[in-house]
């Protein structure tokens, strides 16, 4: 039934897989910028930044079109909305991993204050997140989205990881301190991106169970 | 046995109902024997075709009723295996439109056509035009289902083709259940060929309706209000239809429910008192009209 309705939707999940991927090889370009100090590399990054833009501004005009001739109801409907809400998400880790591309700029081939393993690390975490949340997205897999947001703990945890290391770094020598805030603000952006997946995962259990649910699976604090 | 189906698909074109210029018999072969969907040739050729092409197209038409107009100066795109949707409150001349298209309005008392309707390229209304082969390559689906209430299921859909002499059964079987795979009724029927076709429910009236005007290799298709007397499942089943039949015809489609319109065309005209008030793909129409009286008419204002 409906056939015509069930090629859009899936053309409207491929579209989404194709985003996922592009934000995804921005986080790991920015870092591993960062980590080789490429400031060419870094200022391509920020201009390819227009090319997500673009594709959200497409996937969104695809989900007007779905609304206004397709009449989606219930499931269907929540999938299209969930859509609209996720590449948003994915339109902000772009913006994340610009971010990262700038402070390469910034850093200017200065050398760096620690050797780079927890935030290559977090940003490993962060795109395995992204690729996994899609997957659950998918096959409408609530069990895996609970799981996917208890992984955000581990970026937490490198991130405290990472600005307590730099906070010492700081004390013990006052010129890192530009460096240093700069390294901070990456790490700060690369767990906000961690953070956006569980936003998607949120978006799944409300696809599958129509609940609107906030920090699934987390302490509450 | 695919050989046989080839080369009794491949002799069907070269029937005299198939053909009315040389241009059409030249690309008829070719098209009727792909557009079978039961013969062995590869492809789908809709599909393939790259981008828009013009099937048919009307210029300045202007239809009038005596002294009423009931369409005013219409000159509107039908593009090839694309769905055009005719959309407009009662009255509004879709209808009457529809029925220009291929010439229906040669039957009704007092009505006059001005301005051209073309296919391929050709003006249908051109003196040497004979009518009859014109609606064999513009087919027509109406809004009750029309079966020949005394004929079984099987002489209904190869009741276009006996009416033009072809009788050989094997020709008959062939083009009867291709026809009836395209309507997707195939399934539903297929042990019960000789079964009235009033004995069928509503929506299968319908899609027998739709193997009929098929059976004969339409390239145009027009459809009015072809789901207004059926229930939401039937109506679902021939939207799906349309869908798939798109590969293989041109179809303009007449219909009351804006929603329809909006799920199965791509492109689509809205209609009021006679005058074409705007054209577009069916996703800008619905999501960024144009008139105010568009938006007005699909926002459920008026009419």
């Amino acid at each position: 039934m409906r056939i015509a309705f069930q090629e859009h939707l899936k053309t409207l999940n491929r579209e989404l897989h194709t985003m996922a991927e592009m934000v995804n090889r921005a986080i790991i370009r920015s870092v591993t910028a960062l980590k080789e100090r490429d400031v060419e590399e870094a200022k391509k990054i920020k201009k390819d930044d227009i090319h997500i833009n673009n594709k959200r501004f497409e996937i969104e005009e695809q989900c007007i079109h779905l609304i206004a001739t397709q009449q989606p109801v219930a499931t269907q409907l929540r999938e299209i909305i969930a859509v609209l809400n996720i590449i948003t998400d994915l339109e902000r880790m772009g913006d994340y991993a610009e971010g990262i591309a700038k402070i390469v700029i910034k850093l200017n081939g200065a050398e760096s204050v620690k050797p780079l393993i927890d935030i290559p690390r977090m940003a490993e975490i962060a795109t395995d997140m992204v690729t996994q949340s899609l997957d659950a997205f998918a096959d409408r897999d609530v069990a895996r989205a609970r799981e996917i947001t208890a992984m955000d703990d581990d970026v937490d945890d490198l991130y405290h990881q990472v600005i307590r290391e730099l906070i010492s770094i700081m004390i013990e020598d006052p010129r890192t301190i530009t460096r240093c805030t700069y390294l901070m603000w990456v790490a700060h952006n690369l767990e906000r991106i961690a953070d956006r997946v569980t936003n998607i995962c949120e978006r799944i259990i409300f696809l599958v169970t129509g609940e609107l649910v906030e920090n699934i699976g987390k302490d509450q604090d | 046995m695919m050989n046989l189906i080839q080369s009794i698909t491949s002799k069907v074109p070269s029937l005299p109902l198939f053909a009315t210029s040389e241009s059409r018999q030249a690309s008829g072969a070719a098209e009727a024997g792909t557009s079978t969907g039961i013969s062995g040739t590869s492809g789908t050729p809709g599909k393939e075709k790259a981008g828009k092409q013009l099937r048919m197209e009307t210029r300045d038409l202007t239809v009038r009723y005596g002294s009423t107009v009931g369409v005013k100066n219409v000159s509107l795109p039908i593009y090839d295996n694309q769905v055009l949707a005719l959309i407009g409150p009662s009255g509004c001349g879709k209808t009457t439109y529809l029925r220009a298209l291929n010439r229906m309005h040669d039957l009704t008392r007092g009505a006059s056509v001005t301005g051209s309707v073309l296919l391929d390229g050709k003006n249908i209304y051109d003196s040497e035009v004979n009518p009859v082969i014109i609606r064999r390559r513009i087919g027509m689906v109406f809004q009750k289902p029309t079966p020949f209430p005394t004929m079984s299921i099987y002489d209904n859909v190869v009741a276009g083709l006996k009416l033009v002499g072809i009788r050989k059964r094997s020709v008959l079987d062939v083009v009867c259940e291709r026809a009836l795979k395209q309507a997707a009724l195939f399934d539903e029927v297929k042990d019960r060929l000789k079964s009235p076709g009033s004995s069928l429910s509503g929506g299968q009236q319908q899609r027998l309706s739709i193997a009929r005007a098929l059976a004969v290799g339409p390239e145009v298709l027009l459809m009015d209000e072809p789901t207004s007397s059926l229930d939401p499942q039937s109506t679902s089943r021939i939207e799906d239809l349309i869908h798939e039949l798109k590969n293989q015809v041109t179809i303009v489609i007449v219909t009351h429910n804006m929603q329809q319109a909006a799920r199965v065309s791509d492109n689509t005209a809205f209609f009021y008192v006679g005058d074409l008030i705007e054209y577009g793909p069916t996703s800008t129409l619905f999501t960024k009209p144009k008139e105010t009286r568009t938006e007005e008419y699909i926002t459920g204002r008026f009419g």
